[in-house]
């Protein structure tokens, strides 16, 4: 029952590390252009201001750059960089004040269960016959960005990391110094917090929405 | 629609905490079955997989924020120098 699969732009990625320290032409400017985009993207969800994720995705290509001749695995590239954005990040936050994280715990992401003539029914919206229109999608895009806006930052960087680098458990678990079974829980965690509030949005959504979705 | 075997409660609590990894493809085959086995007999779990599953597909799109503007010529110029440096320093031109 459908498995998620990884995409080919992390194959793409390899290839452009091992252009980028054989000195290939054009390695340089599209590894820049394409890492940057991603490092901002994660300092951004950490330190959660554009300015310092800005500054920081800088700092971090600058690192990448310095050590570039410590890169022994071209393959290993995508987690590398994120372990100098990550390390990039810290510094950053030293810098400032931060709030201690919040756990999650996974009786407060289980959706509330009813007896209905002797039967078991989850309180959840129902997902399976949502339509794919681009009105809908956008607007669950929009109620995504928020949750995961929301979440604790020890979530929302395994959420991207995994979810939208499409890095492994383990190189995930390398970039951020925690084991696999964390990465694993923190994870599902993420999604479901996410999922939760995506199911909020689509049982007290406008009428208009509701219709499209029975 | 479901068939009266929804009173299993904890069955489905450890099924729950294993919907991630199952959609990963990172559980052994044998939880695979067993989860399988259950979701064949317990819809209210397998609607609930559904959605998870249309979450980590929205979650795959977000993007945090708009780019900021591209690099000044300064920093881009610093960053190549760093860049020839570090090929320079590596034998043959190939580091790997």
């Amino acid at each position: 029952m459908g498995s998620l699969t990884a995409s080919d732009s992390q194959r793409q990625e390899i290839e452009l590390a091992r252009q980028l320290v054989a000195g290939e032409p054009g390695a340089f400017e599209r590894f820049v252009e394409l890492f940057r985009k991603k490092v901002f993207q994660y300092s951004l969800l950490v330190c959660g201001h554009h300015e310092d994720a800005e500054e920081v995705a800088q700092d971090a290509l600058f690192k990448v750059f310095e050590k570039l001749d410590q890169l022994r695995e071209p393959e290993r590239i995508r987690p590398w960089v994120f372990r100098i954005a990550r390390n990039a990040c810290l510094m950053k936050r030293r810098k400032s004040v931060f709030a201690p994280e919040r756990e999650l715990s996974l009786d407060e992401l289980m959706p509330q269960a009813t007896e209905d003539g002797g039967q078991r029914r989850l309180e959840i919206a129902d997902w399976s016959s949502l339509p794919e229109s681009q009105a809908l999608r956008a607007e669950l895009q929009r109620v995504v960005q928020e949750a995961i806006q929301e979440l604790p930052e020890i979530y929302k960087t395994v959420l991207l990391l995994r979810d939208m680098e499409g890095l492994s458990t383990a190189e995930t678990a390398e970039v951020l110094g925690v084991s696999e079974e964390v990465v694993k829980t923190r994870l599902h965690r993420a999604r479901l917090a996410v999922r939760q509030k995506l199911d909020g949005y689509l049982r007290s959504s406008p009428a208009s929405l509701r219709e499209k979705a029975n | 629609m479901p068939t009266g075997l929804h009173h299993h409660g904890e069955e489905c609590r450890r099924i729950f905490a294993l919907l991630s990894e199952y959609l990963d493809a990172e559980l052994p085959a044998e939880t695979c079955d067993e989860i399988e086995a259950h979701l064949s007999d317990c819809p209210p779990c397998l609607e609930f997989l559904e959605s998870l599953r249309r979450t980590v597909e929205l979650c795959r799109t977000f993007q945090p924020g708009e780019m900021p503007g591209p690099l000044s010529e300064q920093v881009r110029s610093e960053l190549r120098q760093l860049y020839e440096k570090a090929l320079r320093g590596t034998t043959g031109g190939c580091p790997g």
